[in-house]
């Protein structure tokens, strides 16, 4: 029994549901399918970064369109997603860095962003105070800010379907296949075929592309994060690192989040990753020297989401360059939260309208052509 | 003093010091295996044998016959090469056998060949109206206070549950000079037809003999009371009294100390955080392991003993220790499994040390009254989520445990879910009209105990540091 819809959209990331949201907000009857169920994997275990600052250039459109969104996002879901803006800060912790945050704030600058701001030492601790004092300054982005991923996550997917959009949770997609114009994609006993298709598979997504024809370049990753037990409050923006791999985030009840990108192993057919404590440890030690606050913490919990990661760290977006009515949305790099928003807006607008005001060119599967591999 | 594994890697590596677990360390060690005991009490014993070789309890019919039992497995541990080293808490094990280990406030980490994990259990969730107030403690508590530093209750003390281990306290309290003032009797009426079938089982078992009389002995002295189906403890801000309903009549009691207890359930912390399969046990009402006949589990390498697989008793703890370190000698020196008890030897034995076992799981099995509590009773200790909570957020969209860690951060806290994951599971069962095995459980993560920053932040450094990902 074949159900025809106007969208099937592969994945219950916060990208597959904010993109079958949007389709709906467009009039259109999508259909979602989430092996697991939504946010199982990175989009619910995830930093909850909602974080403009330090991006690649090519993704900076889709990061501002996204953060519009974001600034809204109770009127759009009905749920606050526990959405905070407090800033991001990027620390420099010595002169050289600061060098870098200095020419970084620059070249944005001169492409028209200006979300970016240099800090000097004094602004850098007006904003953290418990920030080791040998650090000169740093690069603030103040809209940004952090919110929680499963939460957002289930009510991206809970919105969707209230809206009208099919959900298949706890079964794969299987059976992919493309027929007079309609894609056919099977649901254990059921069959679900559509004119699109929306491959937003996360760390699956690269096997989906690969079986149509398009292999990129992803590799699968599972990006490490550990929580303490509460501390007096101390901090209110989300602290990245210039120099080390460090991410840190306090919230409302006192716990921190710790993170910033060292990789647990994937076992990604299990659903599994197994930690690498003497990697988490480096984090600690960071931690220790720069926030003496933490120092008697307790670490409660750690974890990894499993993820695909571009060769080039950037996600590919956008209609695929073999197939009609295909279309790949995966390979976020570690830094896919925050896009969610926006980029299910804009994919909705490539598949309503056949384009989007929102400049997305660089990001395209077309780069990976074997001619440019 | 703190003293770290004098090896980087062991043949076994085994977890836990109780029945089970001095009984495969001995084991392994004998048949010369490098064998490593870690465990996080400051002597050997767990909780059943607990304090054995320090407690200040030196009548020995005080604590009875079967706790001193424990003291020949010491003997033979302590005869043995095994390594042993207490106050050690394991944070960490994953599939390649890799074990993270505090001790003494400094961690280390070793690697084994095969672990065994003797975890044992944990008393099960007694989730009434009241269950936080300062005065309600679990039984077991109260028996930890008991065998290690000799105190009793002195003030009106209430004792409210069912199970062996509740008679047992009872028992020991009172020859230790305790005071009790009345035992509130939770089990089933309906149990008793139930466990009917089972009952030739239990009657040529050891438990019979001893249970009776143990019961008996505290029945000639304290006021008990069969049939309660329902219970809940108040006071303002500290116990002050116990109310609960037997044959339809309610009656309120003034009480100090109210101990709890309705029986235990394998502590399957660790086990599942290094992936081990569980299945839901619909007689115990818990999580068990999915293991052999040898205690091996789901990861190849990680065997489970004692308790930890499956509610048992220390008799049988004792033996599955013995199998699990059998299947161990067998995998890593055939050869000196010769000097072994035979396996048969010792299925037979543990087929006896079980016998009475079913009778006991169907006749004290916990009613749904006092396992799934409603409306503002605390469900979760660490975030104060109560019944209520969770079911608001199964109503918006939660549909099982891990989602609701989103909704209302329920096994987020410290206990990492030992006091209310149970409790969670079989709520969330009832309300969306599943099987405990289809909500499922956390998913369980290291740390499985807390450890400070700072001693994270101590590890030696490893080359992964170098290398550059861009950050998330």
């Amino acid at each position: 029994m074949t159900q025809t819809v106007d969208a099937i959209v592969v994945g219950g990331g916060i990208h597959g549901c904010s993109t079958a949201l949007h389709l709906c907000l467009a009039g259109l009857k999508p259909v979602l399918i989430e092996k697991d169920y939504a946010g199982r994997h990175a989009s619910g275990v995830n930093a909850g970064g909602v974080r403009q600052l330090a991006r690649h250039i090519p993704e900076i459109p889709l990061s501002i369109r996204s953060m519009g969104i974001w600034e809204k996002i109770k009127d759009l879901l009905d749920d606050d997603c526990s959405f905070e803006s407090h800033g991001q800060v990027l620390v420099a912790e010595n002169e050289e860095e600061l060098a870098v945050c200095r020419a970084r704030v620059a070249e944005l600058n001169a492409l028209g962003f200006t979300h970016e701001e240099l800090i000097d030492a004094t602004e850098l601790r007006r904003l953290v105070p418990a920030v080791a004092e040998t650090c000169p300054g740093g690069v603030v982005s103040r809209r940004d800010g952090a919110a929680n991923p499963a939460q957002t996550t289930t009510a991206f997917r809970r919105k969707a379907q209230q809206l009208g959009a099919t959900v298949r949770e706890g079964v794969a997609a299987s059976n992919i296949r493309y027929s007079d114009g309609l894609w056919y994609v099977a649901v254990g006993a059921e069959t679900f075929a559509a004119p699109v298709l929306v491959n937003a598979a996360g760390a699956w997504a690269g096997k989906i592309a690969a079986a149509l024809g398009e292999p990129v370049p992803v590799e699968t990753v599972a990006p490490m994060l550990m929580i303490t037990s509460r501390v007096p409050h101390f901090i209110d923006p989300v602290v990245i690192l210039r120099g080390r791999k460090l991410s840190f985030k306090q919230f409302t009840n006192g716990t921190v989040l710790i993170g910033g990108g060292h990789l647990a192993t994937p076992y990604q057919d299990r659903n599994e990753t197994v930690l690498d404590w003497k990697s988490l440890a480096t984090s600690a030690r960071t931690v220790f020297e720069l926030f003496p606050v933490m120092r008697s913490a307790t670490i409660v919990r750690a974890w990894a989401g499993i993820e695909a990661k571009m060769k080039d760290d950037i996600p590919v977006f956008g209609p695929s360059s073999r197939h009609k009515g295909l279309y790949h949305q995966f390979g976020f790099s570690l830094h896919g939260f925050q896009l969610g928003p926006g980029a299910g807006a804009v994919m909705a607008e490539l598949i309503v309208n056949g384009g989007t005001q929102t400049r997305i060119s660089e990001l395209g599967i077309d780069r990976f052509h074997p001619s440019t591999l | 003093m703190t003293v770290a594994p004098k090896r980087e890697a062991y043949d076994v590596v085994v977890i836990g010091a109780g029945p089970a677990g001095l009984a495969a360390a001995a084991t392994s060690a004998e048949a010369g295996l490098t064998t490593l005991l870690l465990d996080e009490n400051i002597g050997p014993g767990g909780q059943v044998f607990r304090a054995i070789s320090s407690t200040p309890v030196t009548e020995r019919s005080q604590l009875g016959a079967d706790y001193w039992a424990g003291a020949d497995l010491v003997q033979s541990l302590r005869a043995s090469s095994a390594e042993v080293i207490h106050r050690a808490t394991v944070w960490s094990l994953d599939r390649n056998l890799d074990i993270a280990v505090s001790i003494g406030g400094a961690s280390a980490f070793v690697r084994a060949k095969r672990v065994i994990l003797a975890t044992g259990a944990l008393e099960r969730p007694f989730p009434i109206p009241g269950w936080t107030l300062p005065g309600v403690m679990t039984a077991g508590a109260a028996q930890t206070m008991l065998k290690s530093s000799a105190l009793v209750p002195d003030g009106r003390t209430v004792i409210a549950g069912q199970g062996p281990l509740l008679w047992l306290l009872a028992a020991q309290i009172l020859r230790l000079g305790g005071r009790i003032d009345r035992i509130l009797d939770t089990t089933e009426r309906g149990n008793y037809l139930a466990a009917l079938p089972h009952a030739f089982a239990f009657l040529t078992s050891p438990y019979f003999t001893k249970g009776l009389s143990m019961m008996r002995e505290v029945k000639a002295k304290v006021r008990v009371v069969s049939g309660v189906t329902e219970l809940a403890a108040t006071g303002d801000g500290q116990l002050t009294s116990v109310s609960y309903v037997a044959g339809g009549k309610r009656e309120t009691i003034p009480a100090d100390l109210l101990l709890l207890h309705q029986g235990v359930v394998p502590n399957v912390n660790l086990a599942m955080s290094a992936d081990v399969e569980h299945r839901w046990d619909d007689l115990q009402l818990c999580w068990s392991p999915v293991l052999d006949a040898s205690g091996n589990s789901s990861v190849p390498g990680i065997a489970i003993a004692g308790d930890g697989a499956g509610i048992g008793g220390a008799n049988a703890a004792v033996v599955r220790g013995r199998i699990a370190a059998r299947a161990a000698v067998e995998a890593l020196a055939a050869a000196a499994a010769a000097k072994l008890p035979a396996m048969a030897t010792l299925r037979a034995d543990l087929a006896k040390a079980e016998r009475g076992r079913v009778f006991l799981d169907t006749l004290f099995r916990p009613s749904p009254q006092f396992r799934i509590p409603s409306g503002d009773t605390i469900v979760c200790r660490c975030e104060e989520v109560t019944a209520k909570d969770v079911l608001d957020s199964v109503a918006i969209g939660a549909t099982g445990p891990n989602q609701l860690k989103a909704y209302r951060r329920t096994g987020m806290g410290p206990c990492q879910g030992r006091l209310c994951g149970l409790t969670v599971t079989e709520l969330m069962a009832q309300a969306r009209g599943k099987t405990p095995q289809e909500i499922g459980y956390y998913r369980l993560r290291a740390p499985v105990k807390p450890i400070t920053l700072a001693e994270l932040a101590a590890v030696p450094k490893s080359e992964a540091d170098i290398k550059a990902v861009v950050r998330g």
